[in-house]
């Protein structure tokens, strides 16, 4: 608490009224509920920003030199300044803050049964710095020079020195909203695995949390333990650009790998940080939706945690060419192919739990579906870049640029409307549009296979990532490679599908429209027959979420059991005593 | 104060839920700490590559050395202050309000180390140790003085404690927070002294 009551100091004379006007509400509450619908809008809307950067570079890839609609002529320094934001928006303002600090914060204390966080002010305070953290970097792109245009991985000494990246403000301003970026995270993750350990209902042991709540547990501990190398080369790095000193420059003495090495040490366990919370949502919907126990949850849950601790092994992987000894290689290699065993495995569990199930194909099982079978492929081009031979060909090819985005995508995306599409009753009280939420489904998933799976071929071509125009290049413009297509050709096939995707998520905001103007609240508590505990609450949970604190008499995942199959029904609450 | 928001915080007296083993304040204090000591971990990891492979040897050829055995001083003095706490705690558990003394001496303690390296950066930084004179000044700022803000800021945690002592409403979990940040700024400065000092 040493830290909770300096907040709780801090903020006492701005008091709190239950009659607060909205900058009072949505700034200044500590309801977990609003604070996650604060993360959930500043999340959505930093998307919308990351998706228009993807558009304008992606047209620029597409029609070289030509002025994009809604943007005009991109120049080389705006392309460099729009993919390094788009990668950074996309992993620090989106992914995170919906899947884990949304989702985080509407969930831990509904699954477990409380009336709040254990810290709220604290939480509060996250949020807060949360949004200051998104303020600064937006204020970035409008700074003399342009925003920063060094990659999102931020490699010194192109980012660290302005004459180099010749983005004085701009880059700094970037290390700057990112470390703000970490401390609100670090706020969050404080309440969420300290809510889950002692908040949790009476009757709960630690097999009955739901695995949506282990998950970002696991999450929060991954994120703490790994960002702290991050921190300190957040630091370094803002010194070396503004005090001038020379930690990561060659020139004064410094080491440039150094910082690779701080950076991917959490970069990479960063990856497992925003996986783990889809595939907790995955583990929800597709149990309630085939009506079917998790298959081995106690294993799932080991596989997790031995998941997490492998994930701190594996970070040089992003290192095989910076001239890391091939013995080292040789061992991160070893340790990277590893680590897709146990992924294999959840795979393979969410694959045997839908096995014999009564299964509902509605929009939140669609998406949990496709989060199995689009992560699947990039999992399996991973080994790939896993290991250090192919590597030294692929790396920084499109190649890579494709995996990740086969990883990133449906879990920043399609994990993200997983959750939301599911648990979006218990948000509004409403029902989603099933037919609009399947239209948007398929206009998603379709288009964003065809983005992607030509970049995989363009990179098998050699095709380089960071480059402005392949006008230049004779050999990355040859005709006639891939089913009768060209390279170019293949480069406008993704632009026009990702123009397709984009306009497609027009029909999921229609949606949300729709359903917040119906008048009538038709969800119910349970709209599901699901078990866990948020379903107990009413839709949307008021004020202390229940109306008294539940119970728990058993695990969350009891559907179709035989001894309430002879009551006439297939499944089980954790609230419900008999 | 407005009325607790959690019954985790403030515990109602017919809460059906057990204690938890650990309280939530010493919980979240420890999930903190392990960030501190994951980032104090890059710091001395990044250092010690950089000190192995300086060219010219360690500390550079023409930088100032560090006054190791004057420092060794502020070290003992900083572990007596953890001894002091120690000796707080015991004391509160017993009976509050002896835990008076030992708790103001930590705290004198706590701020002579911090005085006692200002005095010593003044007198560094006038022999010509700076951030940008070398990789090994860089390098000291940063981790000394990263540590430096941590006693800073657990000062300040303690300072409220003593208030709030004095005012006869200290939670007990609170103070328990405090003390295991304080063991941590504490426990940490040995490693950083033989690292950076010696």
């Amino acid at each position: 608490m040493a830290t909770a009551e300096v907040t709780h100091e801090a903020h006492d004379d701005h008091g709190h009224h239950e009659d607060e006007g909205f900058f009072k509400k949505y700034l200044w509450s500590v309801d977990h509920k609003v604070i996650a619908v604060q993360y959930l809008v500043t999340g959505m809307a930093m998307a919308v920003i990351g998706g228009f950067f993807a558009y304008v570079f992606r047209m620029q890839l597409a029609f070289p030199g030509e002025a994009v609609p809604g943007f005009g002529i991109v120049s080389p320094a705006e392309y460099n300044a729009l993919v390094t934001n788009h990668g950074t928006i996309m992993i620090f303002w989106v992914a995170m803050p919906v899947l884990i600090a949304a989702f985080g914060n509407f969930l831990i204390p509904l699954m477990v049964g409380c009336d709040d966080m254990v810290f709220p002010k604290i939480n509060r305070l996250s949020y807060q710095i949360f949004l200051l953290s998104a303020i600064v970097l937006i204020s970035s792109f409008f700074v003399e020079g342009g925003g920063f245009g060094g990659a999102w991985t931020a490699y010194p000494p192109l980012s660290a020195v302005s004459e180099y990246n010749l983005t004085p403000l701009g880059a700094t301003l970037w290390v700057v909203a990112v470390a703000l970026e970490f401390v609100a995270f670090l706020l969050g993750g404080i309440n969420f695995i300290t809510t889950a350990m002692n908040s949790r209902a009476p009757g709960m042991r630690l097999y009955d949390i739901p695995m949506a709540v282990w998950m970002i547990v696991v999450a929060s501990i991954l994120f703490m333990a790994s960002v702290g190398p991050l921190i300190a080369g957040a630091i370094m790095l803002i010194f070396d650009q503004t005090l001038n000193t020379g930690f990561f420059d060659p020139a004064k003495g410094g080491d440039p790998v150094l910082w690779q090495h701080l950076f991917w040490f959490f970069g990479h366990p960063e990856v497992y940080v925003v996986l783990l919370p889809a595939l907790g949502f995955v583990a929800e919907i597709i149990t309630t939706f085939s009506r079917k126990p998790l298959f081995a949850y106690r294993t799932v849950l080991y596989t997790v945690f031995g998941t997490g601790i492998l994930s701190f092994t594996v970070w040089a992987h992003h290192q095989f060419i910076s001239g890391i000894d091939p013995r080292m290689a040789h061992i991160f290699t070893i340790t990277t192919l590893l680590i897709s065993v146990p992924i294999a495995e959840m795979m393979f569990v969410y694959i045997a739990t839908l096995y014999k199930g009564s299964i509902t194909l509605n929009t939140p099982m669609l998406w949990a579906l496709a989060f199995i079978g689009e992560f699947l492929i990039g999992g399996v081009t991973g080994i790939f870049l896993g290991a250090s031979g192919p590597d030294v060909f692929y790396h920084d090819t499109y190649f890579v640029l494709a995996h990740f985005h086969y990883t990133f995508f449906p879990i920043a995306i399609i994990g993200s409307f997983c959750g939301l599409t599911y648990w979006w009753p218990k948000m509004t009280g409403k029902m989603m549009n099933e037919t609009l939420g399947k239209i948007h489904f398929w206009g998603t998933v379709i288009p964003f296979n065809v983005i992607f799976l030509p970049l995989f071929v363009l990179g098998q071509l050699g095709q380089h990532r960071r480059i402005y125009s392949y006008e230049g290049f004779g050999e990355l413009m040859r005709e006639d490679v891939w089913l009768g297509m060209g390279m170019q050709d293949m480069r406008v096939l993704a632009t026009m599908a990702l123009v397709v995707m984009l306009a497609f998520q027009v029909v999921f905001f229609v949606n949300v429209f729709i359903t917040l103007r119906k008048k009538e609240k038709d969800a119910g508590p349970n709209p599901y027959n699901a078990n866990s505990l948020e379903w107990l609450a009413p839709s949307p949970p008021g004020h202390g979420n229940f109306a008294e604190l539940p119970t728990v008499y058993r695990g969350p995942y009891e559907y179709s059991h035989p001894d309430r199959k002879a009551k006439g029904t297939d499944f089980w609450p954790q609230w419900e005593k008999e | 104060m407005s009325p607790p928001r959690s019954t985790a915080d403030l515990r109602v007296i017919d809460d059906p839920r057990p204690l938890p083993a650990v309280p939530s304040a010493v919980l979240g204090t420890l999930v903190f700490i392990l960030t501190e000591i994951m980032m104090f971990a890059g710091m001395i990891s990044a250092f010690q590559i950089t000190r192995a492979s300086a060219v010219l040897g360690w500390p550079p050829p023409g930088q100032p050395r560090l006054p190791a055995d004057e420092t060794l001083i502020n070290t003992i003095a900083l572990l007596l202050s953890g001894v002091a706490l120690f000796w707080a705690g015991r004391r509160f558990e017993r009976d509050r309000r002896e835990a008076r003394a030992p708790l103001l001496l930590a705290f004198a303690l706590g701020a002579f180390f911090v005085v006692f390296q200002g005095v010593e950066w003044v007198a560094l930084l006038r022999d010509g140790l700076s951030m940008t004179s070398s990789q090994h000044g860089a390098f000291f700022y940063l981790i000394v003085g990263t540590h430096g803000i941590h006693v800073i800021g657990a000062l300040c945690v303690m300072a409220m404690v003593v208030q709030r002592h004095q005012q006869g409403r200290l939670a007990s979990s609170t103070f328990q927070a405090m003390r295991v940040f304080w063991y941590f700024v504490v426990g940490v400065w040995p490693l950083l002294y033989t690292l950076v000092y010696l």
